[in-house]
């Protein structure tokens, strides 16, 4: 095995550098997170030729070597620190044909560190289409880099580019520009102080804005006091040389780049005149929305069906396969409706990501961020709210880390707490069970009754969240300069890759993160369900053969009744009955009590939970669907799951805080306890009451 | 004039930039004196502003852009 080499990808927003990731990388990649913060870190392995690998990690998109939130701090980080074992023994700078000047921006600063570098210029594909033509020898000499022209689109270049990688070490690490011309006596200070340190290293160091990191800087974190210039003059400086900078960029382009603008196409323009128009625009949202929701709701309706017969049965025959007693039991009762209460959600929940990746790859995103920032400015938000309440809708965890890239605080802070109202994915399994009892089939204008009143059910969690942020902008007092600036990027047909590979990752980190709960949680469940204290569950059997002994009951009702008693003084059973009062005036029974009880550790325990307590003691083949429209109101009669109950607990389980990662990464981002709590007690109470008055309105 | 005024399809040139009241990402992004800039669309109450500068294409809020001076180059 040869050595691999470390390979840092840095470019941009919007360049396509997670395409190139991907191009190399394949599936041979896995996502985690930056030690100690919640930044996504990807990272992956590249076979190049001759038997060598490369270890590559792509960073997150920034604009400049000046960070200014946690996830381009990453980047600053990594390259400050040779310690570190992912320092890059070359780093590849991707960017975009046709916003080269802005994207060269971000490559003359990492050559000043003087690591090796490739310029990976990507969508080469479209310069025909946009008129540009670039000298590659000419810029190759001026930027003292060596170039790869590719198109991830085309597959075009990327041998190429693995190539230069392999070849790192012929690379010139070199400059290109000398930054320090912008103040020389304070550079040459600077210089004389620190001999030993690269000194476009002390200015990063210097200027960084934000430090949230911990790494091991020591033997530069003294000059962290040169600060023998004023804040103010810093930035000035900082802006002296970003048009330094640009100077150096143009007069390069100037020779290296033509544009004919006879020949060049304008697409986005065009496009942009309807889709940020200001009826059209809403219009088209609007439009997009309906249709995402109908889809999730009839495309995934067959697969789902099918995957819950099929665990049906499949319990059935272990049943029937396995000799009898209490291990087969565990698997049959316990287990396998357990995990059926898992996989049944990927089909909507893989369509849910492929409509949100699709979103967000074609660029449509940033329109929704231009058409909503005044309206949600109103709401003490930003248009930048709306990315992590739309991402909410898969799930509140990404959607709160989403949040960084909104640069006033208090709009931040606000956006975090009030995302956990947007209907998450966990929240779908319940909508979805609780809306097939409860909602008549039928269609209107060729919508069904069902995906309108899901419809409906994203409509008041979005309110929520608009409403408590109204609220929260009024109570709040934190000053804080808010601004904003959003990149509007070119559309882009998404790529097939990207956008499989985001559902697979996320669909995989739903099934095995959440799964790993919900299996627990079933397993502890059976055991509190299929066991209890004392004389009553015990003597079960004879206590109900006694009881119906005059009455001529069949062998198969009288086995019903009997393990609907086992059940009812099953350890479960007494803990549900305890919490019956507080529950019994929204409509529910302590089964459902036990289901929403054990929600708290993940809202789509619900529907496993109950598929658990149902299938403890019944014998037939059933889909959990079924059985749960099968159970019958202890108090009132008539089915458990009528209207006046289910819209109750749709409208619990759409206000309700109920999720204990989202709680812990409200913690981790705003940095207290004290938010994380607010929400739990003030979103909770909220549902109760909301359930309250449903259900006693409408019984 | 500061690029707030700036009406839809009209082009300019930055004069100027509030250097304490911009921040650096603007700058970045080729928000500086010399370069073109041009509306493309304005949001309900012509804020935000969805503007061409040097060839970035982004959005900024009207608040931002009154501290950012043009002259016309074109009508």
């Amino acid at each position: 095995m040869g050595k691999q080499i470390n390979v840092a990808l840095i470019g941009n927003p919007n360049t396509g550098k997670t395409s190139v990731f991907n191009a190399l990388t394949g599936l041979n990649q896995k996502v985690g997170n930056y030690p100690g913060i919640t930044v996504e870190k990807k990272e992956g392995i590249c076979k190049l030729p001759r038997g060598v690998k490369a270890h590559i990690i792509d960073l997150p998109g920034t604009y400049s070597l000046n960070a200014s939130s946690l996830d381009e701090n990453v980047v600053i980080e990594l390259l400050l620190n040779k310690k570190d074992k992912d320092f890059p023994d070359v780093a590849v700078v991707v960017s975009d044909v046709e916003n080269l000047k802005r994207n060269l921006l971000l490559f003359t600063q990492i050559k000043d560190l003087q690591i090796p570098t490739i310029l990976v210029i990507n969508m080469a594909d479209r310069m025909a289409y946009k008129g540009i033509s670039l000298d590659i020898p000419y810029l190759e000499q001026q930027l003292e880099t060596k170039i790869a022209l590719i198109s991830t689109r085309k597959n075009q270049g990327i041998s190429a580019l693995k190539d230069l990688i392999a070849n790192f070490k012929e690379l010139s690490v070199k400059p290109c520009l000398n930054a320090s011309e912008i103040d020389t006596e304070y550079f040459d200070n600077l210089k004389k102080a620190f001999p030993n340190q690269l000194l476009y290293k002390l200015w990063l160091v210097i200027t960084q804005d934000v430090n949230f990191g911990k790494t091991d800087r020591n033997e530069i974190d003294a000059v962290a006091d040169f600060k023998t210039k004023s804040k103010a003059d810093l930035k000035r400086l900082q802006q002296k040389e970003t048009i330094k900078r640009y100077q150096f960029i143009n007069d390069t382009l100037k020779k290296g780049q033509t544009i004919d603008l006879s020949t060049a196409k304008d697409l986005r323009i065009k496009l942009d005149r309807i889709v940020t128009h200001k009826v059209w625009g809403y219009l088209i949202f609007g439009i997009i929305l309906l249709t995402i929701f109908q889809a999730i709701y009839d495309w995934s309706s067959v697969p789902m069906d099918f995957i819950d017969s099929t665990f049906a049965s499949f319990s059935e025959w272990t049943k029937n396969v396995m000799p009898e007693g209490a291990f087969t039991n565990l698997i049959a009762e316990g287990i396998i409706p357990g995990l059926g209460g898992i996989v049944i959600f990927i089909p909507q929940i893989a369509f849910l990501f492929l409509f949100i990746s699709v979103l967000e790859e074609s660029g449509y995103m940033s329109r929704v961020v231009f058409l909503m920032d005044r309206i949600m400015r109103r709401f003490g938000l930003s248009g930048k709210s709306v990315v992590p309440l739309i991402s909410g809708t898969a799930c509140a965890i990404p959607a709160i880390m989403a949040t960084r890239n909104i640069e006033s605080w208090k709009e931040r802070l606000i956006t975090i707490l009030v995302t956990p109202f947007t209907t998450c994915s966990a929240r779908l399994p319940v909508y979805l069970i609780i809306i097939a009892l409860v909602i008549p089939e039928g269609r209107v204008l060729g919508l069904s009754y069902q995906a309108l009143t899901l419809m409906l059910l994203y409509l008041i969690g979005f309110g929520a969240a608009v409403g408590s942020a109204y609220i929260l902008n009024k109570v709040l007092k934190i000053k804080s300069k808010t601004f904003f600036v959003v990149e509007m990027p070119n559309y882009k047909l998404p790529l097939f890759k990207n956008v499989a590979l985001t559902v697979i990752e996320k669909t995989k980190s739903f099934v095995f993160g959440a799964g790993k709960i919900i299996l627990a949680i079933s397993i502890v469940l059976w055991f509190l369900a299929s066991y209890g204290p004392g004389d009553n569950f015990n003597n079960a059997e004879t206590i109900i053969t006694e009881q119906y002994a005059s009455q001529n009951i069949s062998q198969e009702d009288l086995q019903q009744e009997i393990a609907s008693y086992k059940l009812e003084h099953s350890f479960i059973g007494i803990t549900g009955r305890a919490i019956e009062p507080l529950i019994r005036p929204l409509g529910y029974d302590w089964k459902i009590g036990i289901a929403i009880v054990s929600s708290f550790a993940a809202r789509e325990v619900f529907v496993g939970t109950l598929a658990t307590i149902y299938s403890v003691g019944s014998d037939e083949e059933e889909t959990i669907k079924n059985r749960m429209a099968g159970e019958v109101n202890p108090i009132l009669g008539g089915p458990l799951f009528n209207f006046a109950s289910g819209i109750s607990l749709l409208l619990f389980y759409a206000f309700a805080m109920q999720c204990m990662s989202t709680l812990a990464i409200v913690k981790r981002e705003t940095n207290s306890w004290k938010w994380p709590t607010l929400q739990l007690v003030i979103m909770s109470s909220f549902a109760y009451i909301v359930a309250l008055i449903a259900f006693q309105l409408l019984k | 004039m500061t690029l707030a005024d700036i009406k839809r399809g009209e082009k300019g040139i930055i004069t100027d930039v509030s250097s304490i009241h911009i921040p650096l990402k603007l700058l970045e992004m080729g928000c500086l004196p010399g370069n073109s800039v041009e509306l493309v669309q304005v949001a309900p109450f012509a804020d935000p502003m969805y503007l061409n500068i040097n060839g970035s294409h982004l959005a900024i809020r009207k608040e931002t852009a009154i501290h950012i001076l043009i002259e016309i180059s074109n009508g």
